[in-house]
């Protein structure tokens, strides 16, 4: 493959990111670790069911009173538009426009971090002003590491889509990393699936009790 | 490892015919966005508004569901026939869904008490 | 890797840096297997010990402290790193062969994947030489596991974990590879049936692995870092544990005999110079054990109290894996029936394998019946039956295997007489150990005690049974001399070295060049290098392309770092409980390493490099002599 193929807007590839086959298995590969990570968010989230609300006896933390919504919800929109915003991404990369790409995937980046922030700041105000901190019981663990296991996913893929915007900069699409670009926003995506059943199971089913 | 593969120019008509292909599929992606948005709204909003548990249980987890697929069928295009191997992909991934349901039931109904 | 270096002889340095860095995934198969049959030789030899305290009663051979450590390394080493990496050789090695493809999808991640492995599995033994191996069985129950004091439960945690990301990182890549690098015309249902089962086997280690890094991060955090997942005092439940190591420990078990079945499936109709009988049933029957694998998990936990519609469920569908796995046996059975058959040493394992492997697997109905389990469990009975599948299944496979691939992996084969004598003191051995272990468990013996009293009726049958083990180290001690051996012995230079081969894999003259095939070949059905020499084509392939450039990738001594900065994180939780200061500093130094030899990675390019035709043709004379590979 040749970087210094250059393409135009009319004989850039239809699936650009699937025209090499390097392009095809990282498109199927990315795939096959989101099963993978399903199964991983499944053994978390069921420990984190099967221990809501337990700890030693006489605790008297329980999720219908911790957690709140204001925050859930705040955090929930800016994920979901952050998955709009990698979907308008990869409408410029189709259209050959680098320049949207790089705009559209800056702000997703924006928005993670966005989600990010608030995700610290509820973590510090549980421990630090509620005592409910990571060694409290063993609800307060299978909390911290659910919601803490999304956030490391959150990292990883910032770290990630960071890394593609500074290192092409300067190079515009290719081959090369088209199918980059595409797989993070695949795994992007991803992040917001759980992040579905997280708001919804945690904090929504949390609150009713 | 593969091929170089060629650089074909498209002609203006076929050209100008994929640009608004694109367009109304972005236009659709900002529909099936707006529908995300309106059901997560609604599943706050059922919680907020205090119904009976038994209604909001089911409920949000099938908004929840909905807005699952929804992601992984438009956004992530595991809908679209034409990108590589996405029948297998599909299986894996409802392969991965059926496993993680199990762990679920398992760890929900027989962990002992 | 250069790419007209060959023929030339290369100092010992260079070699060991080749090795060091290489991604070729014919390297890196036999990197798997010698690290795996290192330790299979360590855990054997654990064994031995076991064996040798076993034999008479009150022995006092090791402390019953030591005998905990012997039986958890044991376990625990032959699973993950014995059985596991010498399959993945095979996979390795040749996987890529049979579908006709000149490397694996990510070459990268697949040294990344052994040096994960390796280096976890180094850091698990060093668990022996720094203050006491993990205690609490392979199985490490937490119940159990959280009291044991030292750090060998630690070892066990950090190590598996590492090694287990290695085995993740494999699994995604042989799929991907079977995937979305098959030669043009090898369909789904053209795959031989070793690819079709390391394609299941990938999918049950992508599936099953997360639960165990769950599983084991959980512990890790309850044991360094102060929370409670299995605390009962603090809310936590030690079932828990026991549900996802299970849900990862039974798929655990057909990852390993799934590629067994897959090695035997191959050799067979070699030998029996017949087609595999059933082949769609073969196919069919490995996806639904595959998938039945899943649903079976809670059978290991009848006596747990979960109570009688669960046990009747697990009890249920554990009963209906045997049905896929008569069908493969009755198939392997009609292979051979009619077959104009020569018994060579692959050969006389598989056919010292089907009555074994049987055995094997109705004891395992036999447990499947709930009621039955709660006089079985946790005697000799299970003890006999596990390994009666997996000596009897997956290391006859490996020891057939490694026969029967020797011409393709090193250009050399080994001596057949001595692979006669091999089979018969291990196979006579085996039987020995375990099939009077039946009747010891049914008399009660409990398993993982390190000694018993006299005069129980025991006192015989341990005897025996330990006199089987040390001809099982006899004949292993044998076959690794006749390894030995194959290297002084005359350079092949051959295709097809048995004569009757059926599949892409032997249409390759050996040595194999690192590009594999110098054009991708053209599938045309069913066993296709069977169809080529039927009709008399001498090349063995038909080629789907003319001579041309061919893409390879670049070696790279990342994967190492990165692996080693794991490693080094590894250390610094290791200590983190005792309160030294230097732990969280050394924890981000490891992963400070990983991540920049990530960075490094993503920001330099890594388009491989282009081998021209006339380094081919050249590479091609210079292996095979004037004329190249015809």
């Amino acid at each position: 493959m040749d970087l210094n193929t250059k393409f135009t807007p009319k004989s850039w590839p239809d699936h650009a990111e699937q025209a090499t086959l390097e392009g095809k298995n990282k498109f199927v590969g990315i795939w096959i670790f989101i099963c993978s990570d399903i199964v991983l968010f499944a053994s978390v989230f069921a420990t984190y069911l099967s221990l809501k609300d337990s700890g030693p006896a006489g605790m008297d933390i329980k999720a219908s009173e911790l957690f709140g919504l204001e925050l859930a919800f705040v955090m929930t929109m800016l994920l979901l538009t952050s998955s709009l915003t990698s979907v308008y991404a990869m409408y410029h990369m189709k259209n050959y426009n680098f320049k949207g790409v790089q705009l559209w995937m800056g702000i997703t980046v924006l928005l993670g971090l966005g989600f990010l922030g608030l995700e610290i700041y509820e973590f510090y105000e549980y421990t630090v002003h509620e005592g409910f901190g990571f060694t409290h019981s063993a609800f307060s663990s299978a909390f911290y590491v659910l919601v803490g296991t999304h956030g490391l996913h959150v990292i990883i893929g910032l770290v990630w889509i960071t890394g593609l915007i500074i290192r092409n900069a300067k190079r515009g699409l290719n081959l090369y990393n088209a199918p980059k670009y595409f797989a993070s926003s695949i795994y992007w995506h991803f992040i917001d699936v759980i992040w579905v059943f997280i708001f919804t199971v945690v904090y929504l089913m949390g609150v009713l009790g | 490892m593969g091929h170089d593969t060629h650089v074909q120019e498209k002609s203006q008509v076929q050209y100008d015919y994929d640009r608004k292909h694109n367009a109304v599929h972005m236009r659709h992606q900002v529909v099936n966005f707006a529908i995300m948005i309106f059901f997560t709204f609604l599943a706050f909003a059922v919680v907020v508004a205090d119904f009976s548990p038994y209604f909001i249980k089911p409920f949000i987890l099938l908004l929840a569901g909905v807005q699952v697929v929804l992601q992984l069928y438009s956004f992530m295009h595991m809908g679209e026939k034409k990108a590589v191997h996405i029948g297998f992909i599909n299986t894996f991934v409802w392969m991965g869904a059926l496993i993680a349901f199990t762990i679920f039931l398992a760890l929900l109904t027989i962990v002992w008490w | 890797m250069s790419s007209v270096a060959i023929g030339k002889e290369k100092g010992f340095g260079a070699t060991f840096w080749d090795y060091l860095t290489t991604v070729d995934h014919k390297k890196l198969g036999n990197m798997y297997f010698f690290a795996g049959l290192l330790f299979f030789a360590i855990a054997g030899l654990e064994a031995l010990m076991i064996r040798i305290q076993l034999m008479v009663p009150n022995n006092d051979f090791v402390s019953a402290g030591f005998y905990n450590e012997l039986l958890t390394m044991h376990g625990t080493t032959m699973l993950f790193l014995a059985a596991m990496p010498l399959l993945f050789g095979f996979m390795n090695a040749i996987v890529p062969l049979q579908i006709g493809a000149r490397d694996v999808a990510f070459p990268f991640l697949n040294s990344l994947g052994f040096w994960l492995f390796f280096l976890g599995a180094i850091f698990l033994h060093l668990s022996f030489f720094m203050g006491g191996a993990p205690d609490a069985g392979w199985t490490s129950y937490a119940s159990l596991s959280l009291y044991s004091p030292g750090h060998g439960i630690d070892f066990y945690v950090l190590g598996l974990q590492i090694s287990g990301a290695g085995t993740l990182i494999s699994g995604i890549n042989f799929i991907v590879t079977i995937v979305t690098m098959r030669a043009p015309g090898m369909t789904f249902m053209r795959m031989p049936l070793f690819t079709w089962t390391t394609l299941i086997t990938s999918a049950l280690i992508v599936f099953a692995f997360p639960a165990l890094t769950v599983a084991l991060f959980f512990m890790l955090a309850d044991r360094m870092f102060g929370s409670n997942f299995f605390d009962h005092t603090m809310g936590g439940n030690t079932v828990i544990w026991e549900h996802l190591f299970w849900i990862f420990g039974h798929p655990e078990v057909y990852i390993l005999i799934l590629p067994a079945f897959g090695l035997f499936s191959e050799i067979i109709p070699v030998f029996a110079r017949k087609r595999l009988f059933g082949y769609s049933s073969m196919v069919f029957a490995t996806i639904l054990i595959g998938f039945l694998g899943f649903m079976v998990w809670a059978h290991h936990m009848f006596t747990t109290g979960l109570g009688p519609t669960a046990n009747a469920i697990f009890a249920v569908s554990t009963m209906a894996i045997a049905v896929p796995t008569g069908m493969k046996v009755f198939n392997w059975i009609l292979t051979i029936w009619g077959g104009s058959i020569k018994v060579t040493v692959p050969m006389i394992y598989a056919l010292g394998f089907i009555p074994s492997f049987v055995a094997g697997g109705v004891t395992g109905v036999m447990q499947a019946v709930a009621p039955l389990d709660y006089q079985l469990h946790d005697s000799y009975f299970i003890v006999a039956h596990f390994h009666y599948v997996i000596v009897g299944g997956i290391i006859l496979a490996i020891f057939g295997a490694a026969h029967f691939y020797w011409p393709i992996m090193f250009n050399r084969a080994l001596n057949e007489k001595l692979g006669f004598v091999v089979f018969w003191l291990f196979f006579i051995g085996f039987h020995m150990t375990f099939f009077i272990q039946h009747f010891l468990g049914l008399m009660g013996m409990p398993r993982r005690v390190f000694t018993y009293q006299a005069d129980q009726g025991w006192d015989l049958f341990n005897f025996i049974s330990s006199i089987g083990a040390l001809l099982m180290g006899v004949g292993v001690i044998l076959l690794v001399v006749n390894m030995f051996l194959s290297i002084k012995s005359k350079p092949l230079n051959t295709r097809d070295y048995w004569n009757d081969g059926r599949t892409l894999e032997w249409a390759i003259k050996t040595p194999v060049p690192f590009y594999n095939f110098k054009q991708t070949p053209l599938v045309r059905g069913y066993d296709p290098y069977w169809i080529e020499k039927s009709e008399g084509n001498k090349e063995g392939m038909t080629f789907a392309e003319p001579i041309g450039e061919i893409h390879m990738p670049n070696g790279s001594i990342l994967p190492l770092v990165m692996s080693i900065g794991l490693f080094i994180a590894s250390f610094g939780a290791l200590y983190h409980p005792d309160g030294v200061s230097w732990s969280i500093p050394v924890i981000i130094l490891g992963l400070g390493i990983t991540v920049a030899s990530m960075i490094v990675r993503s920001f330099k390019d890594d388009l491989g490099f282009h081998v021209s035709k006339e380094e081919v043709i050249a590479t091609e004379e210079s292996l095979y002599g004037k004329g190249g590979n015809k």
